[in-house]
C-alpha cells in the first residue's frame, strides 16, 4: 500500500524554509540551462528565419561566407541568364550582384566597436527578398552615399539611427531609413546602393556573391547543381536557406560552455537535494518508525521519499522557468560567417521549458536516491527510539 | 576564541555525510566561479605576459576585415619609440574537409625574418628558422598544431584560399615552441604576394609592432593613428591584449555571459551554505540551551555557528579554487584557448577572491539561524523537541 501523496506535499509544505531554499538551487540551475537553450534556439529561429529556399547564393569556391566571397562582373553576366531564374516585374532575371564590408561601430554591449554587416546591392536584391519593407524613412537612392539599417541593428548600435551618419570608404553616409525584415538576419545588416559602396571600397569589378531566385523548388535544386558543376564559374552555389543553416555552428562555443556549467551547477543543486533529503530523513526517524508500525512496507516508504525528493525538484523545475521567462525578447548578438554581428532575440520556448522540469526532476531523483534508501533500511525499534 | 577552535573542527565533523556534501557542493559552484573570475580577470583586468605588453596591432579604422596599404610600414617604424614592424595577413582558406573542426586553424602569412624578434616567445632551432627564412614555399607550424595534425618538418601542405583564391602549397620547415595554444601555421608573405593579381598588391591586414617600453603604448598608438589621420585609410592601433579580446567578442557578449553566470553560481552556494547551516543549527536548539546554562555568553553561541559556517565555505571554496585551477589550464590548452589571453594557472587575486566570496557567503548565509538560536531564551531552547 502507498502512502498518500498528501503525505509529502504536506511535508514540504511544513518545512517551507528548506523547501524554498532547495528548490530555488535547483531552480537557479534550470534558469541556467533555459537561459542558454534560448540564447541557441533564439539563434536558430534568426537563421532559420532569413533564408528563402528558392533564393539560390553563389559563392567563389572554398568560401564559406560572402566575405570572403569574390565575384566578378563578367562571372555575374555568364551566371545571369542560367536557365532557371525567375523573371522580375521588369522582364529582367532575378539575380543580383552584392558586395558585403563590414564596418565596425559602438555597440551597446561593446562600447568599443562591433563589426555590422554593410551590404551592397541594386533594387533587383530588395525585390527578391520576400518580407522585407521600410519601417521609417525610405529606400536609398542609386549613386548616392545613402544607407538603409535593419531594425535590430538599429536597436543596437546608437550610432545606425536616421540622421545620423557613418564613416565607409572614401566619405560619409547618410542613414535614410529603418528596414524591418520580421526577426531574419537580414534586420541585422545595414544597406547601399551597389555601385556606390563598390566604388567607395575600390571593388568596382570583384564584388561578393550573388543571389538568383529559381522559379520554384526542383529548379533551384537544378541551379544549385547547374552553378556548382559549372567549370567556367567557379563557384559553389547554395540554398539561401542551407547557407544560413550553417551558421548555427556559431553558437556552438556558446552551448558548449553552457553546458558545461549546467553540469557542473547541476552537481552541486543535486548535492544540496541530497543533504535536505538526508536532514528530512532523519528529522522524520520516529514517523518511519511509526509508519512501518502502521503496516507500510520498506518498499513504499522508499517509494514515499523518492516521491517527495521529485516533488521537491520539479517545484524547482517551475520555479526556474519562471526565472527564465523574463528573458523571452531580450535581445543580444553573436558574431557570424562574416565576421559581423547577427541580432537575435532569446527564446524560451515551452518544449525547453519542459526539458527544464526534466532535467530538473533527474537532478532531484539522483538526490534523493540515497537518502529515501536510507529511509526505507531503518530498523523499527531504533527509528522509534531516534530524537 | 582560538581555545574554542576544537569544539568548532568537533562540530563540524559530528554529521560528517552532511559536511562532506556541503563542501562537495559549495567546491562545485566555487569551481565555476574560480573560472569565471579568472577568466574575467584574464580579459578585462590582467597585466599581458610580458613579451605581449611590447606589441601593438595596428589594423584599419573601419574594420578588422578592410586592408591596409603596404607602405605605412616604414612610416610606421619612423615613429619614435617603435623597434620593429611585422606584415601579418589572416590567410584564411580550408585545408583538407572543412566540416571537420579539427582542420580549422589560424594561417597568417608573415614576414620570416622578423617573426622571431617579434614573437620572442615562440622557440625553434636556429637552422629551421634560417630554412623558413630562405625558402618561399615554407612554413612554420606549433606544437600544438603538429601535434593535433601529425605534421613534421618536411611535410607538405595544402591550402586553398578562399580571401586569396587559389591551391596554395608549403613545406613544413619548422615547428615551434610557445607558453600558449600554438594552433598556428605561418608561412611567408612574399610567396602570398606574388600569387596575386596586380591590383591586390600591396595590402595587408595588420602590422605588429614592438614598442621599445611597454608604457609607452598609449603614446606610441596614438602617434600612429595621428601619422595616417588624413590618409585614405585611417588606422586603429591597439594592444594586442586588446585586439585579441576584439576577436573574442564576436563570439558573443562575454562579459554579460561571464557576470550572469557567476551571479547565478553565487547565490546558488548562498541558498546551498544558508540551508545546510540552518538544518544544523535547528537541529541544535536544545545543544545551544545547554551550552547557555554553562554560562556560554550568547555572542560566543553566535560566534560558534558563525565560525562553524565559515570553515566549512571556506573549505569549499578553497577546494573548489584547486579544482578551478586544472579545469583553467584544460580551457587553455583547448583549441580556443589561442583566443584567449594567457591565463595563469595561479594568481594570488583570483584565490583570494575565490576563497573570499565563499567566506563571505558562508558567514552571511549563517547569519540568520545563528542569531536566532544564540537568542533563543534558555528554557525555550532545552524545551525543544526537534
Amino acid at each position: 500500500m502507498a502512502i498518500p501523496l498528501a503525505y509529502n506535499l504536506r511535508n514540504l509544505v511544513v518545512r517551507k524554509t528548506t523547501t524554498i531554499m532547495t528548490a530555488l538551487g535547483i531552480a537557479l540551475t534550470v534558469a541556467v540551462l533555459l537561459a542558454i537553450m534560448g540564447l541557441v534556439s533564439g539563434l536558430r529561429a534568426t537563421l532559420s528565419a532569413s533564408g528563402d529556399p528558392l533564393n539560390v547564393l553563389a559563392l567563389r569556391k572554398g568560401s564559406d561566407s560572402e566575405l570572403v566571397s569574390n565575384f566578378t562582373r563578367a562571372q555575374f553576366q555568364d551566371l545571369k541568364f542560367k536557365r532557371g531564374i525567375a523573371t522580375g516585374r521588369d522582364g529582367q532575371p532575378l539575380a543580383s550582384l552584392e558586395v558585403v564590408t563590414v564596418v565596425n561601430l559602438a555597440n551597446v554591449d561593446n562600447p568599443g566597436g562591433t563589426n555590422l554587416s554593410v551590404r551592397g546591392l541594386t533594387q533587383v536584391g530588395i525585390e527578391m527578398r520576400k518580407g522585407l519593407h521600410i519601417e521609417s524613412g525610405r529606400w536609398f537612392q542609386q549613386g548616392r552615399r545613402e544607407l538603409v539599417v535593419g531594425k535590430s541593428a538599429a536597436g543596437r548600435f546608437p550610432d545606425a539611427q536616421i540622421g545620423k551618419k557613418i564613416q565607409l570608404g572614401r566619405g560619409d553616409w547618410e542613414i535614410v531609413g529603418v528596414m524591418a525584415a520580421g526577426n531574419s538576419a537580414q534586420g541585422s545588416e545595414i544597406w547601399g546602393d551597389l555601385n556606390q559602396i563598390g566604388s567607395d571600397l575600390q571593388r568596382v569589378d570583384v564584388l561578393s556573391s550573388v543571389l538568383v531566385r529559381a522559379t520554384d523548388e526542383v529548379t533551384a535544386q537544378a541551379l544549385v547543381n547547374d552553378i556548382s558543376n559549372d567549370q567556367r564559374l567557379n563557384m559553389t552555389a547554395m540554398s539561401e536557406k542551407e547557407y544560413y543553416e550553417r551558421q548555427t555552428s556559431q553558437a556552438a562555443p556558446v552551448e558548449y560552455t553552457g553546458i558545461f556549467v549546467a553540469i557542473i551547477m547541476a552537481i552541486g543543486s543535486s548535492f544540496a537535494a541530497m543533504n535536505t533529503m538526508y536532514a528530512a530523513v532523519s528529522r522524520r526517524a520516529r514517523e518511519i518508525g511509526t509508519l512501518r508500525v502502521l503496516g507500510f512496507s520498506r518498499g513504499s516508504i522508499l517509494f514515499s521519499f523518492f516521491v517527495e525528493a521529485v516533488l521537491l525538484s520539479a517545484l524547482g523545475g517551475v520555479l526556474g522557468c519562471l526565472l527564465a521567462l523574463p528573458l523571452n525578447g531580450i535581445t543580444t548578438g553573436i558574431g557570424n560567417t562574416n565576421f559581423a554581428e547577427t541580432a537575435f532575440d532569446f527564446r524560451v520556448t515551452p518544449q525547453s521549458m519542459l526539458f527544464g522540469i526534466a532535467f530538473a526532476v533527474v537532478l532531484g531523483s539522483i538526490g534523493g536516491l540515497f537518502p529515501a534508501r536510507m529511509a526505507s533500511k531503518k530498523e523499527i525499534l531504533t527509528a522509534l527510539r531516534e530524537v | 576564541m582560538l581555545r574554542y577552535l576544537p569544539l568548532i573542527l568537533k562540530n563540524c565533523w559530528r554529521n560528517r555525510r552532511r559536511t562532506i556534501l556541503t563542501v562537495v557542493s559549495i567546491a562545485v559552484s566555487m569551481c565555476l566561479l574560480g573560472v569565471m573570475i579568472s577568466m574575467y580577470h584574464a580579459f578585462y583586468l590582467s597585466s599581458p605576459a610580458p613579451e605581449e605588453a611590447l606589441r601593438l596591432v595596428v589594423r584599419n579604422r573601419i574594420s578588422l576585415t578592410v586592408e591596409i596599404p603596404e607602405f605605412y610600414g616604414p612610416r610606421i617604424q619612423q615613429v619614435a619609440g617603435v623597434r620593429g614592424v611585422m606584415i601579418s595577413q589572416w590567410f584564411g582558406g580550408t585545408y583538407k574537409d572543412a566540416r571537420d573542426p579539427k582542420n580549422f586553424f589560424a594561417r597568417l602569412a608573415v614576414e620570416p625574418d622578423k617573426l622571431f624578434a617579434m614573437f620572442p616567445e615562440y622557440v625553434m632551432p636556429e637552422e629551421q628558422r634560417k630554412a623558413f627564412a630562405r625558402e618561399r614555399t615554407a612554413c612554420v607550424v606549433g606544437r600544438d598544431l603538429a601535434n593535433n595534425l601529425n605534421f613534421h618538418v618536411g611535410d607538405r601542405i595544402n591550402l586553398m584560399g578562399d580571401i586569396f583564391p587559389g591551391n596554395y602549397e608549403f613545406t613544413v620547415r619548422g615547428i615551434f615552441d610557445s607558453p600558449r595554444s600554438s594552433d598556428v601555421l605561418f608561412f611567408s608573405r612574399d610567396y602570398l604576394e606574388q600569387t596575386l593579381p596586380e591590383g591586390r598588391r600591396g595590402q595587408v591586414g595588420n602590422f605588429y609592432v614592438m614598442m621599445d617600453d611597454p608604457t609607452h603604448g598609449g603614446r606610441i598608438g596614438g602617434a600612429i593613428d595621428a601619422e595616417f589621420h588624413n590618409s585614405t585609410a585611417q588606422t586603429r592601433t591597439e594592444s594586442e591584449q586588446a585586439f585579441n579580446v576584439g576577436f573574442l567578442a564576436l563570439l558573443g557578449n562575454v562579459k554579460a555571459l561571464l557576470i550572469g553566470i557567476s551571479g547565478a553560481v553565487m547565490f546558488t552556494i548562498l541558498l546551498v551554505s544558508a540551508n545546510t547551516m540552518a538544518m544544523s543549527v535547528r537541529e541544535r536548539v536544545r545543544e545551544v540551551g545547554v551550552l547557555k546554562t554553562l554560562g556560554f555568553t550568547p555572542a560566543l553561541v553566535l560566534s560558534f555557528i558563525l565560525g562553524e559556517a565559515l570553515l566549512i565555505s571556506v573549505a569549499g571554496g578553497a577546494l573548489g579554487y584547486l579544482i578551478s585551477m586544472g579545469l583553467t589550464t584544460g580551457i587553455g590548452k583547448s583549441p580556443y584557448g589561442g583566443m584567449l589571453p594567457h591565463i595563469p594557472p595561479f594568481q594570488i587575486s583570483v584565490a583570494l577572491a575565490c576563497i573570499g566570496t565563499a567566506g563571505v557567503i558562508g558567514l552571511v548565509s549563517s547569519l540568520v539561524p545563528a542569531l536566532g538560536a544564540s537568542r533563543t531564551p534558555i528554557v525555550d531552547a532545552l524545551r525543544s523537541t526537534d
